[in-house]
């Protein structure tokens, strides 16, 4: 496989401090000596739960927070203070929230033309205007939207209105941060289909962060498993699903309903024990083995090492596999 | 429980032609049009639908909770041989906790900050049972240990800010669950939590129904968990009922379009990924500018031009299923007289 990586994410760390009363202070790891790679054209997953740092993630890699340590590559280059703004429009987001991510004071067309005006990418107002309507129409959005404010949009349309903002900067890679958790399910599959689509188009790559597993499996080709701020496993989308190795993953894609009421009935589940642990001062060694049945005392003294088990299948744990 | 048996139980609630508006200002926005279902006992119903279909609406209404410019325009709801539109305030507060009580989607803010654990759970104790104190202590303590809180004395002595989002959400059913109800109104409990808790809370919400022989309502959106729990669903779309029947008719014999769509645009996790997803295209209505026609014609694939004047009934399509579409009027079906296609 000579696939081009895109992305390269080395050891990345993001600690915060935390007041513990008076005089004591916790240091939070929101994400913890995590390291993976993206291949130019791929959907690359990641799922975990609320708190599990898949948010603080995406945003280290596109320096909207600072990483406490470790690199970000792009196309080969180290990102750094220096660069980061040229590597801005190549890097996009598209944010969870289509309520509170628009500016309620800027028209549809200003929301979506900021890019074009920060990078100055256009000639004439006539022509920022007709790629404005280009953008739109590539979303869906009608052209009467012009002019209008984003409250008068329903949910489904405004993330329609995000999603053409982060493509007018004319990016190469989009960080999608649960783009479609807060949207009906009718409009969900419109919104997933569309980012499928642009992805074919335009050759985009995504990094796709969702807490649904369904929706992360149909639309990733290689997912990685986020706990407690570490990478617990890495594999195609396919495999994953087919083969869980970490006892983790196994147990969250067991908790995952199905809507199909022959397939639940028949469905052998692992009963999911306790729940996720305080990032503060997490367990040492593996921070599952709480709630893990493999949980050996080896388990609390080191984090297990990041191993591949079969090609391109990558595992956290002493005893899976 | 199969799908046969379940229709022979005793209907324990059962709301005939319930009509709900909210009015801004002078405006009225309807909310539930004349929509009519049964609560048979010891099932668990799952209400269905969309941000805007009404379905938390038309669960608050039974409490009579209804926010202030929120009002019930009509029907009934008999539950227990009353009806409970007819109810003073001073009935109501007989019943609400006591016979029929309620779980929200968001444990972190239905628990007061101020009060302990125990005393939240002792509130519904104290206003409808004669029990001592002590007795009532002994009865926090079972609550929590039924619904899987360990060290329940320690516990009991909590805020919530000490518990976490699954944890308070347990509170929460132990609270409703204090005086035995006969009806649990679950209004998207598990929306708000994380996959792994909510498995533990639907996991536990079946067994205590079957513990303590009590229906249930379940609001949700999320198909997957309607298929786990529910016995019966309800399909609500634009404040009326497309389809309703038991779980396997609503899933493998659909007969409305909604249904069909709703079914086809989620991904399923053991769907393979290069599948697409099929989605229902358009937005849902505007409540203030929906007029006779059937609510789902604009998005509907099959539409004909009957549907765009005039609204279907509800039709039989089945034993205990029915769907509000024409293409299931057993008089026109396949003739075409007054449908044509459009």
């Amino acid at each position: 496989m000579s696939r081009e990586i895109l992305l390269d994410v080395r050891h990345l760390k993001k600690y915060y401090t935390v007041k513990q009363g008076a005089f004591r202070k916790g240091r939070l790891k929101a994400v913890d000596d995590v390291s993976f790679q993206i291949y130019r054209g791929e959907t690359f997953g990641l799922v975990g739960e609320s708190g599990c740092g898949k948010t603080t993630l995406g945003r280290c890699i596109l320096r909207l927070l600072e990483p406490t340590a470790g690199e970000i590559y792009f196309e080969g280059t180290k990102i750094d203070d220096s660069n980061i703004r040229e590597y801005r429009r190549k890097m996009q987001i598209v944010f969870q929230d289509p309520y509170a991510s628009l500016d309620p004071r800027k028209t549809v067309s200003d929301i979506i033309g900021e890019a074009f005006d920060i990078y100055k990418t256009f000639g004439s107002k006539a022509e920022r205007r007709k790629r404005i309507l280009e953008l739109m129409e590539l979303v869906g959005l009608n052209e009467t939207f012009y002019n209008r404010y984003p409250h008068e949009f329903s949910g489904g349309q405004r993330q329609r209105i995000g999603i053409a903002r982060a493509l007018a900067a004319g990016p190469e890679f989009i960080v999608c941060d649960e783009p479609v958790s807060a949207l009906d399910v009718s409009i969900q599959a419109q919104v997933i289909n569309m980012l499928e689509r642009l992805q074919r188009e335009k050759h985009l790559t995504y990094l796709f962060i969702a807490h649904d597993l369904a929706v992360v499996r149909h639309i990733s080709d290689r997912i990685g498993v986020l706990y407690l701020g570490r990478l617990v496993e890495l594999a195609d989308s396919d495999e994953l699903y087919r083969r869980p190795l970490h006892p983790y993953t196994q147990m969250l894609l067991s908790a995952v309903p199905i809507a199909d009421p022959d397939e639940s009935e028949k469905r052998h589940r692992i009963k999911p024990k306790g729940s996720i642990p305080s990032a503060i001062n997490p367990p040492s060694g593996c921070p599952f083995r709480t709630r893990c049945s493999l949980a050996a005392p080896k388990c609390a003294e080191a984090f297990p090492k990041f191993r591949e088990i079969s090609p391109g299948h990558f595992v956290a744990c002493f005893y899976a596999g | 429980m199969g799908d046969g048996s379940a229709l022979e139980q005793k209907k324990l609630l059962e709301v005939k032609n319930l009509e709900v508006s909210f009015f801004d200002r002078q405006v009225e926005i309807p909310a539930i049009k004349k929509i009519s279902y049964t609560v048979r006992e010891s099932e668990v119903l799952g209400i269905v639908g969309e941000s805007g279909s009404g379905k938390s609406v038309s669960s608050l209404s039974i409490l009579k909770l209804l926010p202030g410019n929120g009002k019930i325009k009509g029907g009934e709801i008999w539950f227990e041989g009353k009806d409970i539109v007819k109810m003073s305030p001073k009935q109501m507060a007989e019943i609400r906790g006591n016979q029929i009580s309620m779980i929200f989607q968001d444990p972190m803010t239905s628990l007061d900050p101020l009060f302990t654990i125990g005393y939240q759970i002792d509130e519904s104790l104290r206003k409808h049972t004669s029990l001592d104190h002590r007795q009532r202590r002994q009865r926090i303590l079972d609550l929590l240990q039924m619904v899987g809180i360990s060290q329940p004395e320690k516990r009991m002595k909590e805020y919530p800010h000490q518990f976490s989002g699954g944890m308070r959400q347990r509170v929460m059913i132990a609270t409703a669950l204090s005086c035995n109800p006969k009806l649990l109104i679950a209004d998207e409990p598990t929306t708000a939590l994380d996959v792994t808790i909510q498995a533990q809370i639907i996991d536990l919400l079946k067994e205590l129904k079957n513990r303590i022989n009590m229906s249930i309502i379940f609001i949700t959106h999320d198909l997957g968990v309607v298929s786990d729990i529910c016995d019966r669903i309800i399909v609500l779309y634009a404040g009326e009922i497309m389809e309703s029947g038991s779980k396997r008719d609503i899933f493998y014999r659909y007969a409305h379009p909604y249904t069909e769509g709703l079914l086809a645009s989620v991904p399923k996790i053991d769907q393979n990924r290069k599948e697409d997803l099929i989605p229902i295209e358009g937005n849902p209505p505007n409540m203030l500018t929906l007029g006779e026609e059937c609510p789902f014609a604009p998005r509907c694939r099959y539409a004909m031009s009957i549907c765009a004047r005039k609204k279907p009934p509800l039709f039989t399509v089945g034993e205990g299923h029915q769907a509000s579409c024409w293409r299931c009027c057993p008089e026109e079906k396949g003739t075409g007289k007054d449908m044509g296609k459009s």
